[in-house]
């Protein structure tokens, strides 16, 4: 990914996580995130989980009500970000117990350090669920 | 509330959250925020120290505010006071603080750098990973400044935890992006290579990452990666599923670390070493094989994995584009695919096939594949993927299977969506020119795009068909008679009003013995149109009208009733009313024989690149019609540039201006002088692309090379790739040249060596001293070369500047002949006519005397003949010669170890269209070079 950003949003369109990897404004970075909104949820599941959107691609992901989405760059292979996007969720899922869209409001600031752990500038940091979920587990205990 | 006992104490934290879900309305929100950073900025500077709890969980209320959209203009302070806590979890909000909402505040900056510092010391891995970490996303310039050279001596160092080292390698990566200057590459760089052997695959997969980033921009540097990057790769797609464990994603082995190996193989050649590339070869096998065999499991995310590699695999084999083999395979599994149940496997496999139909392997491969795309075309339902299916036809076209691909392209038109018609108007207008044997199928498919999606026919399109009619005299009369049939159509485009007006103007004679479309039914059908079109059509059409006058002498009458109007002369319009004043006026003053000359049909348009491809290339970026034009290897060596019905006399502008052109495609146009009454609006137009021929090797860079020889501004050569621009000034015998360099694609040239060539002869005559350039050049960047230059001796040939470098892993190797010749080291000298002629007395000696005759190349214009020798050097001496046709010029060629008095004269023969050229000077070779050189420009 490199240049580009990630963000969840739930179909009201509210944010619930953002990470930037390049610099944008914060009016930049709320019309970029209307904007990708606009786009993903006229989509249906007949449709693929990319969209072109201005020099990027958006690689997406409903989740019940959230779309997890990750813009990168038109070169960069798109089935591995849909697959990272899910190996992410598959840890979310672990880590809070079956998470629903209020754990990610309520623990908001655990979700930064997920994210960290498994992208970083912009890039896969760890694929392994074990050996995320083991350090998740041992920074939990530093509380 | 679940979620509340979900929280981990911070108690106060998750009630606001609640509070804050509870309001009912957005100004109960705001209510609340207000109510709770009042509390907040109170303890803060209350008199009572905050414990670090109370800081933390103040600070986490600030961030939450600040995400939910409201500003935030306090409590930075108290973020960084928690940088120093010994406690992780006060330490970790601090950091989110820090790297959700920074500020270039110099003064916090010092303090959160002075934090970091200390982290980084501490060897606590925690501690360490949040500081790499909030580096990484912020990744400021003043972190560059305080950490390049610190984080790279964690990486490699022995003792460093493997997290650490996962952290450490991208927030290098993250620094060297934002600001490469600051890390500069050293010992680590060979020790980072060798972390593509590391026993934690998290950390090859972060450094990964890292490698392919410096190996993009110092290839040299990181060669040794890839026979690494090989071996690595191989272990892992031979590994069974088990045996890596917490890697294994669904029973597909390290799925990105395998994709970030094959991308880090596609900055590079195929290896060199047979060995290395070997067992590549055996890898990306394996890849293809494992995509035939039966799913290890039914689940998405296994085929997902699986595909990502295979995907990755296909490109680095198309990187390549050297085993034939692999690459027939690939198009076979990509044809599966095709017809996939899946819609993002029926995309990818479109958008990689693209690529697939430029490798001269498998273009036939692709191709078999056509029904199935047209296939695709008609029913897909995202519109996403039928764009990807409209690239591919675009790229699988060839001349065996252009017209069912345009018939099809068209048929689609009609109900394409809208945010994509303009694109294919552009692609079906392409292929039908460049396929085209038979230029009435062009004629018929341009006025069927007209018709179908005539808003999104764009002014290039309109334009070339004309300069295609204009240039082929086989289709000009098929095409006055289908434009003139399309014309009958009870509503038309406004482009084909345009198209018709044109076309009729200038080949109406050729269907006028039809009594069907006698001179006046043609002017009526014309006009009946006028009213409805807008200025600029309207301004089109008034000059198709005096065209009529000098094709149809029986329509003048007619004509200039209509010109004479009310509506016309009077015109609210400045440009419609000038023209109908002036072309009333010249209808009415200038002689059969004068009107015959001023409204003479139009010259050929001279052959140039394609201005629709190149607004494709706009559209689309460079790099992704480059490639295919690229690899087809058929340029279409075309007309360029817009016509509108021009008065004979304006084909001056065809010719090179001798006024200096800008560098760069924003080139001003020259502007016609002469009848046409405007230089507003679409006249302008004419030339408004690059003023430069496509010149892919020497042949055409010959042309460009005499184009230079009377100016010494403008572009010198251009491809789909590369600019080159010049700059010079001459001053007695020395000089001096910017040569620019100008990438147009999104990506990096690496290794970019210009190197200048002479003979050694020209060495001996030619003194030219330059400094190398960088040898990268960023994409769309444009870099600079001063050449400095002496002529010692006078001299004939040209130095050569040759261009090497890399583009996407391809050598590129261009060559042009550079344009410094003997008259740019001319000085002009006055003289009467007396001692012109004493002079030209004394020269009289035949080796003195050099004589060429020769067939005019260009329309004979007076001032573009007087402007060119002016730009050749020497002086033009007016009434010298005794016959005013003639041109005399006047000048001395400076060289440093003599001094050469030339004369000149030019003795044009305007029923002949021949020129005789006569140089005289006191050195036969100089007079023979100038001959040479000047005879070249008319």
């Amino acid at each position: 990914m490199g240049d580009g950003w990630a963000h969840v949003q739930n179909r009201a369109g509210k944010t619930r996580l953002a990470k930037w990897y390049m610099q944008f404004d914060d009016d930049e970075k709320q019309k970029l995130i209307e904007e990708v909104h606009a786009v993903v949820t006229v989509r249906d599941a007949k449709h693929t989980n990319f969209v072109e959107f201005r020099n990027f691609k958006i690689i997406y992901r409903r989740y019940a009500g959230l779309y997890f989405c990750i813009c990168v760059d038109v070169n960069d292979n798109n089935l591995a970000y849909l697959e990272a996007i899910h190996n992410f969720v598959e840890v979310l899922n672990e880590y809070f117990h079956n998470v629903c869209e209020l754990d990610l409001v309520f623990n908001f600031y655990k979700v930064y350090t997920v994210v960290d752990e498994m992208f970083l500038a912009g890039e896969i940091r760890e694929t392994s669920q074990t050996k995320v979920l083991k350090q998740l587990l041992m920074l939990q205990s530093l509380e | 509330m679940p979620a509340v006992s979900k929280g981990d104490g911070m108690r106060g934290l998750a009630v606001f959250i609640s509070d804050i879900r509870n309001c009912k309305s957005k100004e109960a929100e705001i209510k609340r925020i207000n109510k709770e950073l009042a509390n907040i900025r109170s303890k803060f500077k209350g008199d009572k120290a905050l414990d670090g709890y109370s800081k933390k969980k103040y600070v986490c209320k600030l961030l939450f505010i600040f995400l939910l959209g409201h500003d935030i203009d306090f409590g930075h302070m108290e973020a960084v006071n928690l940088l120093s806590s010994n406690r992780y979890t006060e330490k970790q909000i601090g950091y989110l603080f820090i790297s959700v909402l920074v500020n270039s505040n110099s003064e916090l900056i010092r303090l959160i750098n002075n934090a970091i510092k200390n982290d980084l010391a501490s060897r606590n891995p925690t501690f360490m990973g949040l500081a790499l970490h909030c580096i990484a996303n912020v990744g400021s310039r003043e972190m560059a400044e305080a950490f390049a050279g610190e984080i790279p001596k964690i990486l490699v160092a022995g003792d460093t935890m493997d997290s650490v080292k996962q952290s450490a390698a991208l927030c290098l990566l993250r620094l060297y992006r934002t600001s490469p200057d600051l890390v500069p590459m050293g010992d680590w760089t060979s020790r980072v290579v060798h972390l593509l052997n590391d026993q934690h695959l998290g950390v090859v997969t972060a450094a990964t990452s890292l490698i392919t980033t410096l190996a993009q921009k110092n290839p040299e540097e990181f060669k040794t990666s890839v026979s690494l990057a090989v071996s690595r790769l191989s272990r892992i797609v031979t590994s069974a599923s088990t045996d890596l464990q917490d890697y294994t994603y669904y029973f597909v082995p390290a799925p990105w670390l395998s994709v970030k190996l094959l991308r880090l193989l596609q900055c590079y050649p195929p290896p060199e070493d047979p060995a290395v590339r070997g067992r590549l070869t055996e890898c990306l096998e394996a890849i293809l094989n494992k995509a035939q065999e039966p799913p290890k499991s039914k689940k998405v995310q296994h085929s997902n994995a699986k595909n990502a590699v295979l995907f990755e695999a296909i490109s680095l084999v198309i990187h390549h584009d050297s085993e034939p083999n692999l690459l027939v395979r690939a198009c076979n599994q990509l044809g599966q695919f095709l017809q996939h149940r899946e819609t993002n496997l029926r995309y990818l496999a479109l958008e990689s096939m693209c690529t697939l139909a430029s490798s001269e392997f498998s273009h036939e491969a692709v191709k078999t594949h056509i029904e199935t795309v047209i296939n695709a075309l008609k029913t897909e339902r995202d519109v996403s993927v039928r764009q990807r299916a409209v690239d591919l036809l675009y790229a699988m076209c060839d001349r065996s299977n252009a017209q069912q691909i345009v018939a099809e392209m068209l048929s689609y038109l009609e109900t394409a969506d809208y945010s994509i018609r303009e694109e294919i108007v552009l692609k079906v207008a392409i292929l039908a020119e460049k396929y085209a044997v038979d230029y009435t199928w062009y004629v018929d498919t341009i006025l069927n795009l007209i018709r179908i999606a005539g808003d999104y026919v764009s002014e290039e399109v309109w334009y070339r068909v004309i300069q295609i009619v204009i240039n082929r005299d086989d289709v000009q009369g098929y095409a006055a008679k289908t434009v003139f049939e399309a014309l009958q159509a009870p509503a038309c485009h406004e482009n084909l009003v345009k198209v018709g007006g044109y076309i009729l103007g200038e080949f109406g004679n050729l269907i006028a013995g039809d009594p069907r479309s006698s001179p006046l039914t043609q002017f009526h059908l014309l006009h009946s149109k006028f009213h409805l079109c807008s200025v600029p059509t309207r301004a089109l059409l008034l000059s198709t009208y005096i065209k009529f006058v000098n094709l149809f002498p029986e329509v003048k009458g007619t004509i200039q009733d209509v010109l004479r109007s009310d509506s016309q002369l009077r015109n609210a319009d400045v440009e419609l009313q000038q023209r109908a004043v002036e072309y009333l006026r010249l209808s009415t003053v200038a002689s059969t024989d004068i009107l015959a000359t001023v409204l003479e049909e139009m010259p050929p348009f001279p052959e140039r690149e394609s201005s629709i491809l190149a607004k494709l290339k706009k559209k689309k970026g460079p790099s992704t019609v480059t490639d295919l034009e690229e690899a087809k290897r058929e340029r279409s060596a075309d007309v360029n540039g817009g016509p509108e019905p021009a008065l004979a006399s304006t084909s001056a502008v065809s010719t090179p201006s001798p006024s200096a052109d800008l560098l760069g495609l924003g080139a001003a146009p020259p502007v016609p002088a002469g009848p046409p009454p405007s230089s507003g609006g679409l006249l302008v137009d004419v030339f408004s692309d690059s003023p430069s021929a496509v010149a892919p090797l020497a042949p055409g860079s010959e042309d460009n090379f005499a184009r230079f020889v009377c100016k010494n501004n403008g572009v010198l050569f251009e491809n789909q790739l590369l600019q080159i621009g010049l700059k010079s000034e001459f001053r007695q015998n020395l000089g001096r040249m910017f040569i620019f360099y100008g990438n147009k694609t999104s990506t990096q040239f690496l290794n970019f060596t210009p190197t200048l060539i002479c003979s050694d002869d020209l060495q001996a005559n030619l003194s030219l001293q330059t400094k190398p350039v960088d040898p990268t050049v960023d994409g769309g960047a444009q870099v600079q070369q001063a050449v400095n230059i002496e002529c010692v001796s006078d001299f004939t040939e040209a130095p050569v500047l040759n261009i090497q470098f890399r583009y996407g892993g391809t050598f590129q190797n261009v060559s042009v002949k550079l344009p410094i010749t003997l008259n740019k080291f001319f000085q002009p000298t006055e003289m009467a006519s007396q001692d012109f002629f004493q002079r030209w007395k004394q020269l009289s000696n035949p080796q003195q005397e050099v004589q060429s005759i020769f067939k005019a190349k260009h329309p004979m214009d007076t001032e573009v003949t007087k402007a060119k020798i002016i730009g050749f050097g020497s002086a033009l001496l007016e009434d010298v010669d005794p016959n005013p046709a003639n041109f005399v010029g006047a000048g001395i060629i400076h060289t440093r170890t003599a001094q050469i008095g030339c004369l000149l004269r030019l003795e044009p023969n305007l029923q002949a269209q021949m020129y005789r050229l006569t140089l005289r000077t006191s050195r036969e070779t100089v007079s023979q070079r100038l001959c040479e050189l000047l005879s070249e420009q008319f």
